[in-house]
């Protein structure tokens, strides 16, 4: 089997479908052309500006390289985590980033140092696109949980304050709405766990099949894939809940008033 | 007078909200009050929405603290008491029932669980004959009972700690007139019977007439009077006093 290399050439053959999409945004009015001409234009810039960056990063092959596009991915999915809550406060930035870090950096070290046994650790083809994966999905996973979390507060603050007045600590009064927080972001990858491979292909193992690896060695790529990001979506949410909640109450088992100047 | 349970000196209560503006800022809750309650007697507190009622309350047990001034407990400073076993000897039950997923038996069990007791099915089946439900209720789940049964059992499981003290806020404004008497009944019934404190923020001069041995009247976050209930709706000393009591004072 010969792998087909994408030159310049097919690209500009690939707007084919770009106009397929045009046709039905026209069709339909649906007015999304100027978004799709800009989310056209996006997805070559973007992705093209990575491609070079990883090729220097690849070609350099330098562990404090490695080290530092991770720790750019961290702080841009802390940043992206922090962006989606519908309450923001002072912190709730280095809880992110903290718990997508530690998610993240514990997961990637079983995948790379245990599973895969990569040598040396850094080779910037393993590490940078696992690491993409794990902190995509952790942030996901945090922003979801976080969210969760503010709103279960909010809407349960009665049910919370009984529990307090009852002699039980913030901790345990929050715990019911903890858990289903964490469930909440769970539930996407768990859901996911179950269908993989029956309703959709993942993108890495389509991926690696069509850069000619056998889909049976695919596969159990895949299969390690998949564990990870569950793994560090637990990780991550729970860091993040449990770093979170303290923020509502005060040290003396009290429920905060509400925020006043919390606008989205 | 008798022998005070709570004693507020100069007690001044802030919270975060926000003025006619709409900008955010610090809003006095109570300003500077200065009063105690008597143990054993059930004290009303009255005032209009606003006025602080169910606040005051709230520093009894802290669930908040005020900004300054002193609360005491039995002569101790509440910042000098384990904050856990200060909130099992202050019990609280609030306008709506506010039970936890569950069967009523859980419920009632939540506050000694914490403490790493496990309530006796005697104990709980008395627990809610004492609020005037059936034991046959135990094993159903909390949601399925109507909102006055809910009420009992939050009573049943704040009476579950084997509180000193029962902080009531207008426990009875989400139920009709039959279970709202019930209620009422139970007020005296637990003060006779327990020797409990009852602290009861109502809005209902009625109710406040047919249970309370003390009133303490607010407006504004501020005390108006603070009387014997015998005297407060017979003869009351000042003028916002009969202005509310004749059903014209403002919020």
């Amino acid at each position: 089997m010969q792998y087909i290399n994408i030159g310049y050439g097919d690209l500009v053959l690939a707007l084919i479908l770009v106009g397929i999409t045009l046709a039905v945004s026209l069709w339909q009015r649906l007015d999304l052309h100027g978004d799709l001409f800009v989310g056209t234009l996006r997805t070559f810039v973007q992705l093209t500006a990575v491609g070079y960056l990883l090729q220097v990063i690849f070609n350099l092959n330098r562990w404090y390289l490695v080290v530092l596009a991770l720790g750019i991915m961290l702080l841009v999915a802390a940043a992206n985590a922090y962006r989606r809550q519908q309450e923001r406060w002072p912190g709730l930035f280095f809880i992110m980033l903290l718990a997508i870090a530690l998610g993240g950096i514990i997961t990637l070290a079983i995948v790379i140092g245990i599973v895969l046994k990569v040598k040396p650790w850094y080779q910037p083809q393993y590490i940078i696109p696992i690491a993409g994966m794990i902190v995509g999905n952790a942030m996901i996973g945090a922003a979801l949980a976080i969210n969760r979390l503010t709103g279960e507060i909010k809407a349960h603050r009665g049910e919370i304050e009984a529990a307090l007045s009852l002699g039980a600590t913030a901790y345990l009064a929050v715990l019911p709405y903890l858990r289903s927080a964490l469930r909440a972001a769970m539930l996407p990858t768990i859901s996911t766990m179950m269908t993989v491979g029956i309703v959709q292909l993942p993108g890495m193992m389509s991926g690696q099949i069509i850069a000619g690896a056998s889909p049976a060695a695919a596969v159990r790529y895949q299969v390690v894939v998949t564990y990870m990001v569950a793994a560090a979506t637990a990780l991550t949410t729970i860091m993040a809940t449990l770093l979170a909640y303290r923020y509502y109450f005060t040290p003396n088992h009290q429920l905060k008033p509400p925020a006043q100047n919390n606008k989205t | 007078m008798g022998e005070a349970k709570f004693e507020l000196n100069d007690v001044t209560l802030k919270r975060p909200g926000r003025n006619a503006a709409g900008e955010v800022t610090t809003v006095i809750i109570l300003n500077r009050i200065t009063t105690s309650f008597l143990k054993g007697k059930i004290t009303a507190v009255l005032g209009p929405s606003g006025s602080g009622k169910s606040s005051l309350l709230r520093l009894l047990n802290r669930l908040e603290d005020p900004a300054a001034g002193r609360i005491t407990l039995d002569g101790q400073d509440l910042k000098s008491l384990n904050i856990f076993t200060l909130r099992q000897r202050v019990g609280m039950v609030w306008q709506l029932p506010t039970l936890f997923p569950g069967t009523v038996l859980e419920n009632i069990s939540y506050g000694p669980r914490l403490r790493g007791i496990s309530l006796s099915r005697a104990r709980a089946e008395e627990l809610i004959l004492m609020v005037g439900l059936g034991t046959e209720l135990l094993d159903r789940r909390a949601d399925s009972l109507s909102i006055g049964q809910q009420q009992r059992v939050s009573l049943a499981r704040t009476l579950a700690n084997e509180p000193e003290v029962l902080l009531l806020d207008e426990p009875t404004s989400a139920l009709d007139p039959t279970a709202a008497a019930n209620i009422l009944h139970l007020m005296v019934d637990l003060k006779s019977r327990l020797g409990l404190t009852i602290i009861f923020v109502t809005h209902i001069l009625d109710q406040a007439r047919q249970v309370a041995d003390e009133v303490l009247f607010l407006h504004h976050g501020e005390i108006v009077e603070a009387a014997p209930a015998q005297q407060f709706f017979t003869a009351p000393q000042e003028p916002r006093s009969r202005l509310f009591l004749s059903g014209e004072l403002e919020g």
